[in-house]
């Protein structure tokens, strides 16, 4: 999925399904992308995460693991888990605008 | 149709050393974060990687370590190893541990006591061995917080019924 239209905007996605420009995010985008990764409504709790993950990505230039998200965002690991189900770790990325996280930890 | 099942990973740890705890934790971490089901099975000296007292004292033993060279100390030497008579004098493995620990949390791993909380907070589940723990004489009181249950080798084939089976 190369280029579409997302949230109103015209959007390019690499062959996983990750934007490929992060300056191209917007809230309104991670709704939409948020509902394909089966998650209806974004929460306080979800935007918390999603704004830790941009800015982290503003500051060290790769999306954070899910433990960075864990230690530094302050997000426990079980309610990292609940907030999405069935795998974070591309999740979160996905629907913060950031590209595959590159961490094992 | 019925649901389709969800991928399962099962990891078997039969060994207590650092360098063999380290892959079914990170590979569990990784498989939970993708979705992934996620078993743990210690057997024999796996054990040790769930048990209080062990746990924080892992170790890694340059003795019998073909792959512990001392360029990993970043000296230009290749391929010259460290000779076995100098790794088997006291303090060597010790040595050779703090060694490693430190190149392993330079790399924000955290340390092993940590990652199996955060496999359990990530909803994996952990198992000892029955045949090992009747051995060794120990009981659920020896180990971390968050092991599910002593089970049956049986029990654990079981409960891994269409898994991916990885035996570390």
């Amino acid at each position: 999925m190369p280029v579409r239209e997302i949230a109103g905007k015209t959007v390019e996605f690499d062959g996983e399904g990750f934007m490929v420009n992060p300056d191209d995010w917007t809230p309104e985008i991670a709704e939409e992308l948020a509902k394909e990764e089966g998650i209806d409504q974004l929460t306080d709790l979800h935007w918390k995460v999603i704004e830790f993950c941009r800015s982290d990505f503003q500051t060290r230039g790769e999306p954070p693991t899910l433990r960075r998200i864990t230690k530094a965002g302050g997000v426990p690991t079980k309610e990292l888990f609940a907030l999405f189900p069935k795998g974070p770790a591309k999740k979160v990325a996905r629907i913060a605008g950031l590209g595959k996280p590159q961490g094992c930890v | 149709m019925a649901e389709e099942k969800n991928r399962h990973i099962a990891f078997i740890c039969s060994k207590g050393s650092l360098d063999m705890a380290l892959p079914a934790l990170i590979m569990g971490w990784a498989a939970l974060g993708n979705g992934v089901d996620v078993t743990i099975f210690f057997t024999f000296w796996g054990l040790d990687i769930i048990n209080k007292k062990r746990v924080d004292h892992l170790e890694i033993a340059p003795v019998a370590n073909t792959s512990f060279k001392f360029s990993l100390m970043g000296l230009p030497t290749g391929n010259l190893g460290i000779p076995q008579l100098m790794g088997a004098l006291p303090g060597m493995t010790a040595f050779a541990t703090a060694f490693m620990k430190k190149k392993i949390e330079d790399l924000e791993v955290p340390p092993v006591r940590e990652y199996l909380q955060m496999l359990v907070d990530a909803g994996a589940k952990l198992y000892a061995c029955k045949m090992t723990v009747d051995m060794m004489g120990l009981t659920m009181e020896d180990f971390v917080e968050g092991i599910q249950d002593i089970v049956t080798a049986g029990d654990f084939i079981d409960m891994t019924e269409g898994a991916q089976i990885i035996f570390i």
